[in-house]
């Protein structure tokens, strides 16, 4: 029930904080989603999104720590296997 | 698709495991929050990736398995009045009470319908006017906000044919409660990352210290929970204790202010009862005195509930990481998504269901994408 799904802001519409909208493009599908929990957000951001709500814009440098990180261990802990 | 594929790649997992490995030296244990993880895990066959001093029990964090039998009859006796349409998400309708399910009720002819967003409950009541719309709001923090949005628009735009049934449920409680159990096994949560993109993660900061077990902050795919586990563990060996954030592109940590003061607006902390686990205290949230004529409780009355019914079901034990679903002896004979005997079974993010979707052929072997 707690699933979110990334997806990037095509168009923002609205003028009101509570009922500003976005279409947001998942992989092809396009939905309308409800932007008032993300008021930064701006067309081209990845926003994660729940039930019809975007709850977070997705932070592109923190993405790829996960990737960073790994290759770090793998050079402190040993040399990575070879697959 | 784009910040979720990428964190599907099977190498990069087994390098994560590999590392997991090469800094455990102990047996440790460690609870996957949300039921999410718990179906990401059996799905990619993540545990059997890790080396097998490592436990993984899978917790609470399946919403529509802990919401009390109570609030299924309500719904069940609020959606058969002729003039109401009971709107849910569709995870809820087999859930059992002690009188069917609201699929049941919606065969003998009640309106109930799945909807994907609060936000569709409120347009079908802005276009059916001669009908009293009942939203059946359940969920954890991540849900809140959303649900909360519904009552918000309704008192806002005065639609007065919409209400919601509330029965919300809050992590952090149960986690405290869990820790606080005489029989608990529990060394290191893995905390349920989107509750913490609205929660952020400052209210676990007390519970790492108080009782000594680590929290990371975690994702949802495989390299997320694979990086999770791995800092959880790295902490145990080092003997520390603190909340860590492995979920980072979506999660800060003071969490998503606006969400938060959408919740405040609109709901209040309350005792609540989970399904198989019992009272906890401040673990639930109702509408604010405010919010008084959107509550679908006031609107329709006080329903009378029978017993919970007494079955051979261990969902309880499974909910609280004290047994897995193939240790209960019904699983997969008596009990399937087909006819389930419990609830976690019934929703697709209970334990049960995803043992059995994924495991029930292969027993406890890896499988996946990973
Ligand atoms: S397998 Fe069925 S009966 Fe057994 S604990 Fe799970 S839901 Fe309950």
């Amino acid at each position: 029930m707690c699933l979110a799904v990334p997806g990037r802001i095509l168009s923002v519409s609205g003028d009101d904080p509570i009922t500003r909208v976005g279409r947001v493009d998942f992989g092809g599908i396009v939905k309308e989603i409800n932007l008032a929990f993300v008021p930064d957000a701006r067309v081209d951001d990845h926003v994660l999104v729940h039930v019809g709500f975007a709850i977070a814009v997705i932070n592109r440098i923190e993405a790829a720590r996960v990737f960073a990180h790994l290759r770090e261990i793998d050079e402190l802990t040993h040399s990575p296997p070879e697959d | 698709m784009q910040f979720r594929d990428e964190y599907r790649d099977g190498p990069q997992a087994r390098r994560f495991a590999d590392a997991i490995a090469r800094i455990t030296t102990r047996p440790w244990t460690l609870m996957e929050v949300c039921g999410g993880q718990t179906h990401a895990i059996v799905r990619f066959g993540i545990d059997a990736l890790l080396p097998p001093q490592i436990d993984l029990v899978h917790g609470p964090g399946c919403p529509v398995c802990v919401t009390p039998v109570e609030y299924i009859d309500k719904a069940i006796e609020i959606a058969e009045r002729p003039e109401v349409i009971l709107c849910s998400f569709g995870d809820m309708l087999r859930v059992p009470g002690t009188r069917g399910d609201l699929l049941a009720a919606k065969s003998r002819g009640a309106d109930v319908r799945i909807v994907y967003s609060p936000l569709d409950a409120i347009q079908l009541a802005r276009v059916e006017p001669a009908r009293q719309i009942v939203f059946f709001a359940v969920g954890f923090e991540t849900t809140a906000p959303a649900n909360a949005m519904a009552a918000y628009q309704a008192r806002r735009e005065g639609i007065g044919n919409f209400s919601v049934l509330v029965s919300h449920v809050l992590v952090p409680p149960a986690m405290r409660s869990l820790l606080d159990e005489p029989t608990n096994r529990i060394q290191g949560f893995l905390a349920a990352g989107h509750v913490c993109t609205i929660m952020g993660y400052e209210e676990y900061e007390p519970i790492a210290l108080l009782h000594r077990v680590p929290i990371v902050v975690t994702g949802f795919e495989p390299l997320d929970i694979l990086e999770g586990i791995y800092l959880c563990i790295r902490q145990l060996e080092e003997g520390r204790a603190v909340v860590e954030n492995q979920y980072s592109r979506s999660v800060r940590r003071e969490g998503n202010r606006a969400a938060q003061a959408m919740m405040q607006e609109v709901f209040r902390v309350i005792p609540r009862r989970w399904r198989g686990i019992g009272d906890i205290a401040d673990s639930g949230l109702a509408l604010a005195a405010a919010y008084a004529g959107q509550d679908a409780e006031c609107r329709f009355g006080s329903v009378h509930t029978g017993d919970d019914r007494r079955s051979a079901c261990i969902s309880g034990l499974v909910l609280r990481g004290e047994c897995k679903p193939p240790d209960c002896p019904a699983f997969g004979i008596r009990c399937t998504p087909e006819r389930p005997l419990g609830v976690t079974m019934v929703s697709s993010e209970g334990a049960c269901a995803a043992y059995y979707r994924y495991r029930r052929l292969r027993g406890t072997a890896a499988g996946g994408a990973v």
